[in-house]
């Protein structure tokens, strides 16, 4: 299998409690060149889930492999863009998009890749802006540019859209999908969107919270372009939703009778 | 330009009350001198050179000692922003030197390097050096952990995150300290050319005193404050807002 996850759990360690589970027993098979959504709602640690993908959180139980090997660091294989941004405000667009690859190729193999990607998501003209000039959705659009300058086998990608109005989001949404579609990715996407995540996945991978966990699996076996008012794509956003709907009352729930013990 | 008005006018009223105190004779001469003679005397001090003598050197001892003290100060804020083990062994003795006033260093210099122009470095540099290594720490304390993260996803790591990152990162802070340190540099350096043997404004200025010179005092109180004034407008805090503004940190 392209990327396994094995046993694969978290704890932090607590000063109050010794330890923390955030969740445990995740196993999942994910294929090369599929567009695979995590989705769940807050504190289900999904993100964290992303994190330990890219190596920058520590696998505390089981295993996660890509091709075989065992993910302990980051590395140039996986590529991630973060729900903010995170562009280096003292390089302007190109130079941040060259940024991954600079050291790895000559200058002229790295603009020309650089120039690339930017076109690729309609940013050419803005080459040799600086961020602070950049709209959101801009700003975003370069971050994945620039995380797929470097290549990677994988595409991590944490709420990338979540800090997006709606319009821009949307847009954002084609872009991708046209992305995806050009380069064959495999683009490991976290939500907390039920509508985004069905709009855009092969399979969404649904997590419960309290304990964190895997509580749904669906292959998305429709058409694409996906317009929301497909009854299909509302019967599915139907299900999900009810499956959801359980987990966060659990955890309002639990906020509630701590609001009240306190 | 309005507001270039008001401050023109507000100068005329200034030096129209100066002169009204002068021509009622309040007070004997070398007590309130004119404001013309103040004029007339920094007009001559700049012709006949020894005004522009002592504005160089000082400029000389304000550069060299600036320089120094930007670098070690630079070496230290790193030392201590990037070592826990550093700062928590020396990072409150640097808080404390920092509140220590710049003039309690001139004895010190004095007894260490006598009265020339050494001491007068060397308090320059003590003046600015703390500033900028708490500045400087503060830098490296304040990269954007979300930055080094996406940097790390893109295989940056050790020395190379440091220079390819943090370093840069840091750069708003750092300019805010180069302009801190230029700051207390500059009251240091009168601080001590005051109590040296020259040259120096603030030499030019003892000797006035010594001589009762109440138009030389007041006419180099004047270029002492128009310089700070100049330098920090027009060099400091312009460089400083510029570099805010391209990392973002200043709204539009």
């Amino acid at each position: 299998m392209f990327l396994e996850f094995n046993e694969v759990g978290k704890n932090f360690a607590d000063e109050q409690h010794g330890s923390f589970e955030v969740f445990s027993d995740i196993n999942l098979s994910i294929e090369e060149n599929q567009f695979v959504s995590i989705l769940g709602p807050s504190g289900c640690g999904k993100s964290t889930l992303l994190s330990m993908v890219a190596g920058l959180e520590d696998v505390t139980q089981g295993d996660i492999q890509l091709e075989g090997n065992e993910i302990n660091s980051p590395g140039p294989d996986r590529g991630m863009v973060f729900q903010e941004p995170s562009l280096f405000p003292w390089l302007n667009v190109k130079e941040n998009v060259m940024f991954p690859i600079k050291k790895k190729m000559s200058k002229a193999e790295a603009e020309k890749r650089a120039d690339h990607f930017l076109q690729m998501v309609h940013l050419s003209r803005f080459k040799n802006h600086y961020t602070y000039e950049l709209s959101g959705g801009m700003q975003q659009r370069v971050a994945i540019a620039r995380a797929l300058a470097m290549d990677p086998k994988v595409l991590l990608m944490d709420e990338p859209f979540g800090a997006l109005d709606e319009q821009t989001r949307h847009i954002l949404h084609d872009e991708l999908m046209k992305i995806w579609q050009e380069t064959r990715k495999t683009i490991l996407f976290v939500t907390h969107s039920i509508q985004e995540a069905i709009k855009l996945s092969d399979r969404v991978v649904v997590m419960g919270t309290r304990p964190g966990r895997v509580i749904a699996d669906f292959d998305i076996d429709l058409p694409r372009p996906r317009k929301r008012d497909n009854p299909e794509v509302i019967k599915l956003e139907k299900t999900v939703m009810d499956l959801l709907e359980v987990e966060i009352n659990k955890v309002l729930k639990e906020e509630l009778n701590h609001e009240d013990r306190a | 330009m309005k507001i270039a008005l008001k401050r023109l006018l507000f100068i005329v009223v200034v030096i129209g009350i100066w002169q009204g105190i002068y021509l009622a004779q309040l007070y004997p001469d070398y007590i309130v001198p004119s404001p013309f003679t103040v004029g007339e005397t920094l007009f001559s001090g700049f012709v006949d050179g020894e005004l522009l003598k002592a504005l160089g050197a000082s400029f000389k001892h304000l550069i060299i000692g600036l320089t120094l003290s930007i670098l070690t100060g630079t070496l230290l804020g790193v030392l201590l922003g990037k070592s826990r083990q550093a700062d928590e062994t020396a990072g409150m003795y640097l808080i404390a030197l920092q509140s220590i006033p710049s003039i309690v260093w001139v004895p010190l210099a004095i007894l260490l390097f006598g009265f020339g122009e050494l001491a007068v470095i060397f308090v320059v540099v003590i003046g600015g050096t703390f500033v900028m290594a708490l500045n400087v720490r503060s830098a490296i304390h304040n990269v954007p952990p979300q930055l080094k993260r996406a940097a790390r996803t893109m295989d940056t790591k050790g020395f190379e995150l440091f220079y390819r990152i943090e370093v840069p990162a840091s750069i708003p802070y750092f300019m805010q300290g180069v302009r801190l340190a230029w700051a207390f540099s500059w009251r240091a350096l009168m601080a001590g050319e005051f109590l040296s043997n020259g040259p120096g404004l603030g030499y030019s200025l003892s000797f006035a005193q010594d001589y009762a010179r109440m138009d030389q005092v007041i006419g180099i109180i004047i270029i002492i404050g128009v310089i700070g004034a100049v330098v920090d407008q027009l060099v400091f805090s312009k460089l400083e807002k510029n570099v805010m503004k391209r990392w973002g940190l200043l709204n539009k």
